[in-house]
């Protein structure tokens, strides 16, 4: 049986299936790996309650195990603590934005519900010359948004 | 009533208002006025649904029969659905679904974020996640709320009509019997009247704010929590249950 720590090094490299230049644990939702006797819990945290990625990503993880020889695998999906955008790492932000989708920004003091809008770069020109189009859009973690200077539409990753 | 009983009556209901809503917003898909607002409804729904999911799994573990989330959501029947009225009411115009909206999550959040304090881990884990997720669904609502009822006077109009005929399907949500008092005691549940103050104070503001009047309380219609339904849950059931219900043992 593989130990722990290379478990975790096998599966942090998935990449989310939406998103295929960050890896689960860019994202953070890859929360722990359990290792008793021959079988291993892996715990997993989803973005939104109704992401429907999280059954991929636990399809992922069972079948990755499965080509390095372990069977007994349980996914675990916890709720607590909530996952928040804060937990993608600075590398993985970097990342999106060069794919072309805006990355969240800290949370802190963002006020969801007095609706502020954000100052969000361009990803593509790099303007600050941006408006929302969408808040919600083609998944629910991200916002579609156009640049008036470069007139493209792009993704924004939501501050969550 | 043992606490084992009244925890898994509370997680159907909890897990029905999301499920029944999810539905209803979900038919707005390819109905909506324009492709992003489709989308923001649908996203919403999906937020739903995810809840549901999670709440009728864990009703599912705490009665111990082995019943799954699919077969609590697509195997049961009218009577044993405990979803409050308002949320299976049909859609009507866009304004009658966007006013629901705001009389229903304003609700919810109020009572997600005191859930958040439960003394049972994995309610108060799947409230921390919902409050996130129905601050996004509020900001929506909200800003249809000031565009339909400060904007022109048809638009108006529907919206107050909607309020209107809303009105009486939410004293309901504020409803308490036996079930929530085995769980208040033990700090598992949480008190609704505690929070109908706050309900009614927000509320009142953004219907104000919106140029709209508050309606005046008058009869409260009531039924969901003894499984009394209006007519339209019915009809829900019949179609989202068909396939399971064809198929006992289809797979996806």
């Amino acid at each position: 049986m593989l130990s722990r720590d290379e478990i975790y090094s096998i599966i942090s490299v998935i990449p989310d299936p939406e998103i295929p230049v960050i890896t689960i644990a860019d994202l953070g939702i890859l929360r722990g790996v359990e290792v008793t006797g021959n079988s291993c819990t892996i715990t997993i945290t989803p973005t939104y309650s109704g992401c429907p990625a999280m059954k991929v990503i636990e399809d992922d993880i069972k079948s990755c195990l499965l080509e390095n020889g372990i069977s007994d695998v349980n996914v675990k999906l916890v709720y607590s603590p909530a996952w928040t955008t804060d937990w993608i790492n600075p590398a993985a932000k970097e990342r999106l934005n060069a794919y072309g989708i805006a990355p969240p920004k800290p949370l802190i003091e963002i006020d969801l519900l007095a609706g502020k809008t954000e100052v969000i770069v361009c990803p593509l020109c790099g303007s600050k010359n941006t408006v929302e189009i969408a808040h919600h859009a083609s998944t629910a973690c991200k916002a579609l948004f156009k640049c008036l200077d470069c007139r493209e539409p792009f993704d924004h990753f939501k501050s969550h | 009533m043992t606490q084992q009983e009244a925890l898994f009556n509370y997680l159907l209901r909890l897990g029905d208002n999301a499920l029944i809503l999810s539905y209803r917003l979900g038919e707005w898909s390819s109905n909506a006025p324009y492709l992003e607002e489709d989308l923001a409804l649908t996203n919403i729904a999906l937020d739903l649904t995810g809840r549901a999911d999670a709440l009728l799994r864990y009703a599912g573990q705490i009665e111990g029969k082995g019943r799954t989330e699919d077969d609590l959501a697509f195997k049961r029947d009218e009577r044993h659905f405990y979803n409050n009225l308002i949320t299976e009411l049909p859609n009507g115009d866009f304004a009658a679904t966007i006013a629901r909206q705001l009389l229903y999550s304003t609700f919810d959040l109020l009572l997600y974020e005191a859930l958040t304090k439960s003394s049972d881990a994995t309610i108060a884990g799947i409230a921390e996640k919902a409050i996130k997720e129905t601050k996004y669904h509020i900001r929506h609502c909200t800003q249809w709320m000031y565009r339909l009822g400060d904007g022109t006077e048809e638009s108006h109009k529907r919206t107050q009509t909607a309020l209107d005929e809303l009105w009486m399907f939410t004293g309901e949500l504020f409803e308490m019997d036996e079930v929530d008092n085995v769980l208040i005691k033990d700090g598992i549940a949480v008190d609704l009247q505690s929070l109908r103050s706050r309900w009614n104070e927000r509320v009142s503001e953004t219907i104000v704010t919106s140029t709209l009047t508050r309606p005046t309380d008058g009869y409260m219609q009531s039924g969901s929590r003894k499984g009394v339904h209006s007519e339209y849950l019915g009809f829900i059931l019949s179609e989202m249950q068909y396939l399971p219900r064809a198929y006992p043992d289809a797979k996806w």
